[in-house]
């Protein structure tokens, strides 16, 4: 191909680097259309979410205060020595909830 | 054709030359500094769809939950306390709710058992989250045993297993009939796990949490904006293991960075010096440096967010997985809705191409600006 239309470097690289942006700018032409799709699912999670009474995502059930954890003991991270570090390997992961403006 | 713009396309032609002339290094260097971008991207993207989703469907979280704690730690509630709660001026419901863990020592995951009032299933049957069905592989219809208070068996039917879109709020559920709860657990009469409180104005969520700790001060009540706000700051950028991720790859690029900005190979200075002494000004000098910079950092970035975006939209952020599991058998498979913020995206690339591009010329203008006859002979 390059046989015939003879291309040079410069123009290759344009073309690739309008290719990336093209193809970034339709992922985030995707992020809308894909917001639009998942619109009832939410909705079907937010009825679950209310009908149940939940208060936590499940993401972590390796302890119950990663399972839960706005509603963990204030005091979990060192709950069994203050100098005690987390069991959990989530419990790196997850940074203690803030408690700084609750109710008193 | 236009002058400037022929004069850039011939140094850009030139600046792919000189990195294809040092293709084992740049093509390394490329690979690196994707690999870099791709892991900021893939952090940026997975936070930002999980804080969207945890927005949106924990809206419908109970407005206020209050626990009651005894000796710091949380305790049944007595349900007698929901008909004084209910009479504080403000409230329109408080609903006992029922639930607690169990752990299943046959595959070692622990379920949360969830009693409902709302649409229970039938007494002696179960209603299971997909998760459960997965790692038990049950069925509609198949038999599930639980391991009552007292060591006896207790045989619950599968009637309906939640769809699989639910996995990111109810994987591990286990939900049952109130008496069926109680019978597992031998759990009395008279309490609830915790009790579950909406107001009718919002905005007096805070006074109603005082006045009820005024009249029962061991309880906790936890409003629903701090629910919320716990998964912001669960995945804040300042939390765990996200700032390790972060620092590693910020400190990978300050590598890189500095080993560009400290200087010139001996291959490059004398490059320059021979660019220079056939008339090529500083200025083209610095623009051929300018493009070879540009070339691997604008590479990388756009490679970096779109393989980014596979991973976590396409691939349900796979590498983050491992991490993510830790201990637990029964982890939830969802697919995050894609969420992306701009501004972050545009941090990244004023964080990672900018920096990039300007210590590559730093060092090409000391270069540059010295003889030509000594920049050859150094």
């Amino acid at each position: 191909m390059t046989r015939f239309f003879p291309m040079r470097k410069s123009t290759k690289f344009f073309f690739f680097i309008t290719i990336c942006t093209l193809l970034q700018a339709a992922l985030i032409q995707d992020i809308g259309r894909s917001q639009a799709n998942s619109r009832a699912i939410t909705a079907a999670n937010a009825e679950l979410v209310h009908r149940l009474m939940l208060t936590d995502l499940c993401l972590f059930t390796e302890a119950r205060y990663t399972r839960n954890p706005s509603l963990t003991d204030i005091h979990s991270a060192f709950q069994d020595h203050p100098l005690a570090m987390d069991h959990f390997p989530s419990g790196s992961l997850v940074a203690p909830p803030d408690f700084s403006n609750e109710a008193p | 054709m236009n002058r400037p713009l022929e004069r850039h396309r011939n140094i850009v032609d030139f600046a792919l030359s000189s990195l294809l002339r040092r293709k084992g290094k740049n093509i390394s260097l490329l690979l690196v500094y994707t690999l870099i971008v791709f892991i900021i991207a893939s952090i940026i993207f997975f936070v930002q769809a999980l804080k969207r989703e945890a927005g949106l469907v924990l809206k419908e979280a109970p407005d206020m939950v209050v626990q009651r704690l005894v000796a710091g730690r949380h305790d049944p509630i007595p349900v007698a306390f929901a008909e004084k709660i209910a009479a504080i001026r403000g409230v329109s419901s408080v609903t006992p709710r029922l639930w607690g863990y169990y752990y299943d020592a046959a595959i070692g995951a622990n379920y949360t058992i969830m009693a409902t009032d709302n649409n229970p299933p039938e007494p002696e049957s179960i209603i299971i989250g997909s998760g459960v069905a997965r790692v038990r592989r049950l069925a509609k219809g198949d038999m599930m045993t639980f391991r009552a208070y007292d060591g006896g068996i207790n045989l619950f039917e599968v009637q309906d297993i939640l769809p699989y879109a639910s996995e990111l709020m109810a994987a591990d559920m286990v939900i049952m009939d109130r008496s069926d709860f109680r019978t597992l657990f031998n759990f009395p009469d008279g309490v609830a796990t915790d009790l579950s409180v909406t107001v009718r104005n919002p905005r007096e969520l805070t006074t109603i949490a005082a006045k009820i700790v005024r009249q029962f001060p061991d309880t906790r009540p936890i409003l629903k904006s701090e629910i919320l706000r716990t998964y912001n700051s669960i995945f804040d950028w300042r939390g765990g293991m996200l700032v390790v991720v972060l620092g590693v790859a910020v400190l990978a690029f300050i590598i890189f960075a500095w080993d560009k900005a400290t200087g010139l190979s001996a291959e490059e200075r004398k490059e320059i010096g021979i660019l220079k002494s056939i008339g090529w000004e500083t200025s083209d000098v610095l623009l051929l440096k300018f493009w070879e910079g540009a070339v691997i950092s604008l590479s990388a970035f756009l490679f970096g967010v779109i393989l980014a975006y596979g991973h976590v939209f396409f691939f349900s952020a796979s590498l983050f997985e491992q991490a993510l599991k830790g201990w637990a058998v029964l982890y939830p498979r969802f697919k995050l809705t894609p969420a992306a913020d701009p501004y972050q995206l545009a941090v990244l690339f004023f964080l990672t191409v900018i920096p990039y591009t300007v210590t590559t010329i730093i060092p090409s203008w000391r270069a540059a600006t010295i003889d030509p006859d000594a920049a050859m002979r150094s």
